[in-house]
């Protein structure tokens, strides 16, 4: 039972451990979880998007002391920490270009998940706790870029609670209620910082929480999809299996030292990201009498709106095309129900599963791309396409998953 | 695994490829922000002919002072309009309905224009007004058609003369002399002689525009010098990083 280990043993840790677990929450969830010893290079971005969830809370922390929300200081007092807070800029960016890379490492995270089948019994609750993360994060990424109070994160919060408008019978009141004006405006502002720096990080923080519980209840799954718990040695701890902490720990700081160095070069060299970090037109105060010519949302988000865009209007309404990117969010949920191949790793299912992944990720890439690019028929058609696929990747898995010839799995895990 | 990996970094590869927009051709600039006489030319520029109807609100002239490394008491006595502190924004005292009424719009605030628009932009922009005499200053501008602004150098260009169409002038490419690496034809010629060649105002307008960029993002000076250290420290820790790893590991089989 964890809480009855290294009771009545005197000496401080003693004295902590008779009150509060200490001990037995270091030993549960570092030095004896057992995890497998085959992680390869996928299974980094789980640490990775720790570490920037902690560096989005800190730096954040220490620009919502000088920030300003209100509609009109918060564009002055984003340029006020760029340039007479000592190190402002450095906090700025490291925040700015931390939501780009967390999203970049999640969605990494999310990959392999799905290449080694992390989202099978038993992981099911771990990927559900996952997904809620997720949607979480992008609702936090939405609300936070409309704090700089510049024209792209006017025209982007407009555009994005539109779409609510769209919902049948109750939208234009729901949009109204989420923006708490008629219009964007210094109301909208203050409940979306209030939202940003307190309510989404709790349930941000409590949904990572229940995620790794949920984890370390069951085990790390690994590249070839097999339970360690399945093969233990006389003490009880998996063949397979080695202490997280020093290993997995030590393996990780590599890790993020490799993928701080690519993000310092982006946070201190290049920080708008070519307009894709930082777009242009946000460097120019939020004008609601001024539309921007093209209005594009931050890259994590371009596959979403390319398939809103791909979907026609139904009598003059854009619901349709709202609900087709929710339930391209929402499909998701129920992935771990839909694949019915005896095996959960990709290097031993059959063809159709490797061919079916490989195009879903290419068609998510490129319908990417198409969400920042201006639409024209042309690529309206391909993202059409690149919809279709998108969907058809998990509406056709519970057969091809059952049809297709699997590879025998090993008893042992495998380099 | 590995082939995954590679399958999704070709896929990224598109992504690259889109950078180049719709929009008038534009003369490309290398902003040098080390070049700080370059700098320093640009501030006096920006401040003698800008500053009356725009503002740099963000942007205080004891910083630039300093990072361009000009003394404060030659700052004072030469860029200090009425009676600002040096510790003060680059503000100006005109009212934003006067300057509504006098030019259509009131003059924007330029700190961060280079990020707005891009240094290419604002170089080209002001080399490109020409005489038209059916706009309200007699001038008109090919990479910003029918601005309210008037050709406030003037006085250091010349007037210059249009002779394409409006399709025309926005596409146009401009012929360099392969021996002078001068600009020469094109659409424009200048009419009436400034106090300035055109090498010497495409020069000013060079200082110019590197000012603005300067003023856009003065924490670049910084971050370059940060970021660089920062990298060279993680490439260093990288090898501790990793042999403390394979320490670790080296019984793991």
């Amino acid at each position: 039972m964890a809480g009855y280990r290294n009771k009545g043993k005197g000496g401080f840790m003693g004295w902590v451990d008779d009150r509060f677990p200490a001990t037995a929450m270091w030993e549960d969830h570092l030095s004896k979880y057992y995890a497998p010893k085959n992680f390869n290079f996928w299974y980094f971005f789980g640490s990775l998007a720790m570490l920037m969830l902690v560096n989005q809370i800190i730096t954040g922390i220490w620009l919502t002391m000088s920030y300003n929300p209100s509609a009109e200081g918060a564009f002055a007092s984003v340029e006020y920490i760029m340039r007479d807070i000592d190190y402002g800029w450095l906090l700025r960016y490291l925040h700015s270009t931390g939501a780009s890379a967390f999203f970049c490492v999640v969605y990494l995270h999310m990959f392999r998940g799905m290449m080694y089948g992390s989202y099978r019994k038993p992981r099911e609750l771990i990927w559900l706790f996952g997904m809620a993360i997720y949607l979480a994060l992008m609702a936090e990424a939405f609300m936070g870029y409309l704090l700089p109070w510049g024209q792209m994160s006017y025209w982007g919060a407009a555009v994005i609670v539109s779409l609510f408008q769209a919902v049948p019978f109750v939208g234009p009141e729901l949009a109204e209620w989420i923006r708490g004006d008629y219009l964007i405006s210094g109301v909208t502002l203050n409940r979306f910082f209030s939202l940003h720096v307190i309510a989404l990080p709790i349930v941000l923080l409590a949904l990572v929480v229940l995620h790794i519980i949920a984890l370390h209840e069951v085990g790390s799954n690994n590249p070839d999809g097999i339970e360690i718990k399945e093969n233990k040695d006389e003490n009880g701890v998996p063949k397979d299996g080695i202490p997280f902490h020093p290993y997995y720990t030590v393996k990780d700081i590599v890790g993020v030292v490799v993928f701080l160095f690519v993000f310092c070069i982006i946070v201190f060299f290049f920080p708008e990201g070519g307009g894709y970090l930082i777009e242009a037109p946000n460097f120019e105060p939020a004008n609601p009498l001024k539309t921007p010519p093209h209005i594009a949302p931050v890259w994590y988000f371009t596959p979403f709106y390319a398939m809103l865009r791909a979907i026609p209007p139904i009598a003059a309404s854009q619901f349709p095309g709202v609900v087709v990117m929710g339930g391209a969010i929402a499909i998701l949920f129920v992935l771990p129900w839909l694949d019915r191949s005896p095996v959960k790793s990709m290097r031993y299912k059959g063809w159709m599963s490797k061919v079916a992944l490989a195009v879903f990720a290419i068609s998510f890439v490129i319908l990417g791309y198409l969400g920042v690019v201006a639409s024209t028929p042309g690529r309206t058609l391909v993202a059409q396409i690149c919809t279709a696929l998108y969907f058809a990747f998990f509406f056709l898995m519970p057969f091809y998953t059952k049809m297709e010839k699997t590879k025998p799995v090993p008893e042992r895990v495998t380099g | 695994m590995k082939k995954y990996l590679v399958a999704f970094v070709i896929a990224l590869f598109p992504l690259a490829s889109f950078a180049a927009g719709e929009g008038p051709k534009l003369d490309h600039m290398a902003v040098d922000l080390h070049n700080q006489a370059s700098l320093q030319r640009g501030m006096q520029v920006f401040v003698n002919n800008c500053l009356g109807c725009h503002s740099a609100q963000y942007q205080r002239y004891q910083r630039a002072a300093e990072d361009l490394g000009m003394p404060i008491n030659l700052v004072e006595e030469n860029l200090l309009l009425g009676d600002q502190k040096v510790g003060e924004q680059m503000t100006n005292a005109m009212f934003k309905e006067d300057g509504a009424s006098w030019f259509g719009t009131p003059p924007p605030d330029l700190t961060l224009e280079a990020r707005l628009r891009g240094p290419d932009w604002i170089y080209t922009y002001l080399r490109s007004f020409y005489k038209d005499e059916s706009r309200p200053w007699g001038v008109n501008n090919t990479v910003f058609p029918d601005v309210g602004m008037p050709n406030v150098l003037e006085y250091l260009q010349g007037e210059q003369v249009n002779h394409c169409t409006p399709e025309e002038a926005l596409h146009h490419e401009v012929k360099i002399d392969p021996l002078t690496g001068k600009a020469m034809g094109g659409c424009m010629t200048i009419a009436q002689a400034g106090q300035q060649t055109t090498a010497e105002f495409d020069k000013t307008i060079y200082d110019l525009v590197n000012f603005m960029a300067y003023i856009g993002e003065p924490s670049k000076l910084d971050s370059h010098r940060i970021g660089t250290n920062v990298l060279i420290f993680l490439f260093l820790f990288f090898f501790v990083a990793y042999a403390l790893k394979k320490e670790y590991w080296k019984d793991v089989h």
